[in-house]
Parts: C-alpha cells; structure tokens; sequence
C-alpha cells in the first residue's frame, strides 16, 4: 500500500471538496465560503444562463440531520418569497449524494463591512428597518430566524438589503404549509457546557449532542436560546437578536459596552435597544413591527415608545424636529423687532 | 429533487454491527475490515506514545488486535458516547498498561489476523514522520497523532481501490494521472504538461481527474461509514477526515 505524504493528504482533501455536477443544469464557477454545514459556491445554471449560489452539503446522504435541515432551510426559503429575503430556486440530491439547493447569487457586501462607508445613523437605521421589514414577513408565516447577525444580513449594490441563512430556522407554529419538515431542536452550533463525565476503564467520553443543544452566536443570541429552551422561543427571541443588530449599527458592538466607537448613543435609541435586549422576553417588544415603529418614530423626530422623555429633552425634540420653521419664524420676529427699532429712532 | 441515488452506493453494513453478528464469518471479515484501517495508526501510535522498539511494537499490536477479539471490546463501544477511534486508542493504551504490569511480551496475533502486515513498511513511513522530537504528548497531541494517522491510512485504503477499480474499468491511465498530479504533486506536473505527455487534450486530463476524484472521495466515504458505529459519528469523522471543519 502506497504511503501518502502530508502534501498529498492536502492534496486529496481539496481535490474531493468540490461537488459533481455531472447531470445537472449547474457549472461550477468558484468557492465562496464555508459554513457549519458545507460550502457555498458562485455556479452558472447553464439552462438560464445566469449566476447562481449552490449551497451543497459536505457529507452525502439524504437521511441525516443535516440533509434534513439543508432541505428544510431551501422549503422555508422557498415559502418566503419577499424582497428581503434571498429566494431558492432549486434543491436536490448530487450524483455523489450530497444534498444542495441554488439560491439567488446576490452580489454585494455582508452588513457589517457595508456599514464601513455609512456613517449617517439615519441611513443605517433605514437598513436596519428594511431588515425588520424581512424578519417581521417571516415571522407573519411562522418561521424564527434564530441567528440574526451582521454576517446574515446582505447588503445588494442597489442598497437592496437581504437576510440570508436560515439554516436555524425554526417554525413556529406549522404555518408554512410547504414545509414539511419539523424543527431540529437539536441542530448544533455551540453546545451547552457539561460536567466532565467519568471515564471508564477503555472509553473515553466525549461530548454528546441532545435535545436542547444551543444554536446562535453569541452576542446575538436570546438568553432563553443561549440556554437550550428551544421551545420556549417565539418572535421575541428574534427581537432580542435585532437589537443587538441594531446596537451593532450605532455602535459597532452588539452588546452594551463603554466603547462605542467614539460615538455618544442618543437615550431614544439607547433605550430601543435595551428594550429590543431585555433580558426577560415579557419586557421585550412583543413584535417586530413596534420595534420597527419606535425606530421610524425616532426618524421623524417623534416620541419613541421605549423611553420616557423629560421635559427638557421634549423641549429639544420638538426643536429638532421643527428646526426650519422655529428658526423661520425667529429670523422673522428679529427682523420685525430690528424693523420697530429702526421705526422708533 | 433531483435523484443521484442510481449513482450513489447504498451504505455498507457498519463493522460496529457486524462485529457482534453471530456469523462467524462475518465476524472475521468486520475485524479483517477494522485491522486493515487501525492496524497502522496503532502501530505507529505505540511507537510514538510509548516509545517501544520496532519489535516490541509489532508484538503489541498483533496482540491488541487478538484481544479486541478475544475479550469482545467492540462490544462495549458505544457510538452515542465516543468515536470508534478515540476508543481503540484508549483500548491501545490500557491495553499496554496492563501488557507493562503483567510484564508480558509474546509473539502472538498470527494465527488470528488474516490481514497482511506490512510493518517494515509502517516502519519507514513512521521514520519519514515529521515529528517535534520536543513535543510533549498531551491528551490533544495524542488525538492529533492518531487521528493523522488513521486518515493517511484510510485515504492510502481508498487509492488502493481507486487502483484496483481503474484496473477493472480500464482506467489505468485516469489512475496515473490522479497518481501524477494528486499524490505525487509534481509541481512540473501541470495539466498541459500531463497532456502533453499522454498525448491527450487538457479536457481529457481535467475531466479524468474530476472522475477520480469523485470516485476517491465516494470509495473514502464508503469505508468510513462501514467503520462508524452511527450515522452521526460518521458525519462527524467524515468532517474529521477531510478537514471540512478546519477549513
């Protein structure tokens, strides 16, 4: 038996990485980027000639956990069909068993670098608005995102903004009539911490995935998901995740930190976003669409819902909002005073 | 959704499964199958581990094998808690602890394994290991070592069959060329230059090493589920083996 270098393992490994195409309307253009659950690459649909993501799982089979969640993720995307949210367009099993779906290849920069080149908080709450905008749809059907972070969030060359990997997914209530599959509420991404276990003589423990395994990333994710309660998680679990997004937007940190990338929170905003971050779900916005609205009242210069303002600070809202109109009228009644001034020497 | 299952093997019966039929004979082959991937990594594994001599390692790991056998040790693994792998090493290791106190050391494992085993062959390629000869073994590098290891002789079983089913398909100049550029990696060794030298176009070349690379990654597999216990743990060496998590 031959014996196989270091290189030459290298060498196997990335040659038996990329999918075979053979039989289908797809031709493999580049690699784009891993995930926790396989590859996704730039492929061109030959048939329509045009550029598409084929997501393919590493493994093949069409049985285990993660084909089932490969599959469920391209059924709840299938079941969105909103401007916000990326569109699948195909899911099927490869020749070499691996299980895939195509998706719209979206051509643009992952929020977190996009927001590098806008430094207006009233632009980066607009984004953060069409965001909600995708996730309130979604959860109108009865799907959870449940990873809802910078890196998820695709901003287009139009501006059009996208929320994509829905791979954690979780259906709340059946709603979506097309998907099938139940909710894996043991899919892992980080995995409760656990007593060491006591080896015995010739085995040797290692950790064990079970129900109530935590998915999320951390710093976006509920406490009631950072602590496995899978079935306690509803809408508000996502409201937590948007805002911590929306922290990031005006902060650069998802988490309340006293480095805010030099910039001083406004309390209105401040306040939305611990509200969006309660610790308890009850003391959350129970929807997205009223932590949408807070955020479009603090637009337009309207009370937001989430703080409650002193006199002062109405005083200079009401100044702010009708700056041109005050200033209008004071240059008017200056002028008037100048003009009686003038009248009376 | 499309089907590729007329191209896609079905699944192997596991040796985890068949190691405890009451078939003898496919007890011997399920053992055969499990010798023919660890029997290396094991020896190599107590060269390094324990430090032991070429001959007393040989000994030991006809004898570890023996008394996987003898004492059913298979039996008492359990895929829900650890990894086949990671459980013949700790076997390995109790195994030569308690080979150290009993103060045995016997020729034996001849008559029980019917696996050939090349150990002057395992002995060159663990002198052409690179290894830090200051390196501490600690729990991590151990698993480390052993697993390098059992994918190198996992990966060495699958181009074995790669050969063999080449051989059967004449295919032997797609062998050649996944031999010339996959394992050899010469760097001269572009496309063109393959090309050039069995006079074929560059698309012949490209698409002779797709096919044997998908033919490799599917033989791999293959192998790795007949030696995992459950389909988890097959997800999980499979992602081990071809480094898709570390990538």
């Amino acid at each position: 038996m031959r014996f196989l270098s270091n290189s030459a393992l290298e060498r196997l490994r990335d040659g038996a990485e990329a999918p075979d195409l053979a039989g289908t309307r797809y031709r493999l253009l580049d690699r784009i980027a891993r995930g926790g659950m396989g590859v996704v690459y730039a492929a061109e649909d030959e048939k329509l000639q045009r550029r598409v993501a084929l997501k393919v799982l590493d493994v093949p089979g069409t049985d285990g956990d993660l084909a089932s969640r490969l599959i469920r993720e391209a059924r709840v995307l299938a079941a969105l069909e909103h401007p916000g949210i990326v569109p699948v367009h195909d899911v099927g099993t490869l020749a070499d068993g691996r299980v895939f779906y195509t998706m719209k290849f979206v051509e643009g920069q992952r929020l977190d670098k996009y927001i590098e080149s806008v430094a207006s908080i009233p632009d980066r709450l607009r984004i953060f608005l069409r965001i909600c905008d995708a996730v309130a749809f979604a959860h109108a059907r009865g799907v959870l995102h449940r990873d809802l972070k910078p890196a998820n969030i695709m901003v287009g060359p139009f501006g059009e903004v996208l929320v994509m990997d829905w791979g954690l997914a979780k259906l709340l209530r059946g709603e979506v009539s097309n998907v099938e599959c139940e909710a894996d509420p043991d899919a892992t991404v980080f995995e409760k911490p656990k007593p060491p276990a006591i080896a015995s003589d010739a085995t040797d423990i290692s950790v064990v995935t079970g129900h109530g395994t935590v998915m999320g990333t951390p710093g976006y994710m509920s406490p009631e998901q950072a602590r496995g309660d899978v079935e306690l998680l509803d809408a508000r679990s996502d409201t937590y995740s948007l805002g911590a997004l929306l922290r990031f937007l005006l902060t650069g940190h998802p988490e309340v930190t006293s480095i805010a990338n030099g910039r001083r929170l406004d309390k209105s905003l401040a306040a939305i976003c611990a509200k969006s971050t309660a610790a308890s779900p009850a003391d959350r916005y129970p929807h997205v669409q009223e932590l949408a609205l807070d955020v479009s009242r603090y637009l337009d210069g309207l009370a937001v819902g989430a703080h409650q303002e002193t006199v002062f600070e109405k005083v200079g809202r009401f100044y702010r909002r009708y700056r041109f109109f005050i200033l209008l009228i004071a240059a008017y009644l200056a002028m008037r005073v100048l003009i009686l001034l003038f009248l009376h020497r | 959704m499309q089907s590729g299952k007329d191209r896609f093997p079905l699944t192997r019966r596991s040796v985890i499964e068949a190691v405890r039929s009451i078939d003898a004979e496919e007890r011997a082959l399920a053992l055969e199958a499990l010798c023919a991937a660890y029997w290396k990594p094991v020896y190599k594994y107590v060269r390094w581990r324990w430090n032991r001599p070429a001959e007393a390692a040989q000994d030991l790991t006809q004898g570890f094998f023996a008394e996987l056998l003898e004492r059913e040790l298979l039996d008492k693994f359990d895929s829900s808690k650890s990894r086949l792998r990671t459980y013949l090493r700790v076997c390995v290791d109790s195994f030569v602890m308690n080979e150290d106190k009993a103060g045995r050391r016997q020729k034996r494992g001849g008559n029980v394994l019917h696996v050939a085993l090349d150990f002057a062959g395992a002995e060159e390629e663990f002198g052409a290991t690179t290894m830090d000869p200051a390196l501490i073994p600690s729990p991590e590098s151990l698993e480390q070592f052993f697993e390098k290891e059992w994918v190198r002789s996992l990966f060495a079983l699958a181009v074995e069959d790669l050969r063999e089913l080449c051989l059967a398909r004449e295919r032997e100049r797609t062998f050649h060329l996944f031999e010339a550029y996959d394992l050899e990696g010469n760097e001269k060794g572009s496309y063109e230059q393959l090309a050039r030298d069995y006079g074929i176009s560059v698309t012949d070349v490209t698409n002779a090493l797709a096919w044997a690379r998908r033919e490799f990654r599917r033989i791999a597999l293959d192998r790795l589920r007949e030696l995992c216990g459950s389909e988890e743990e097959f997800q999980r060496e499979a992602r081990a083996a071809f480094g898709w998590d570390a990538k």
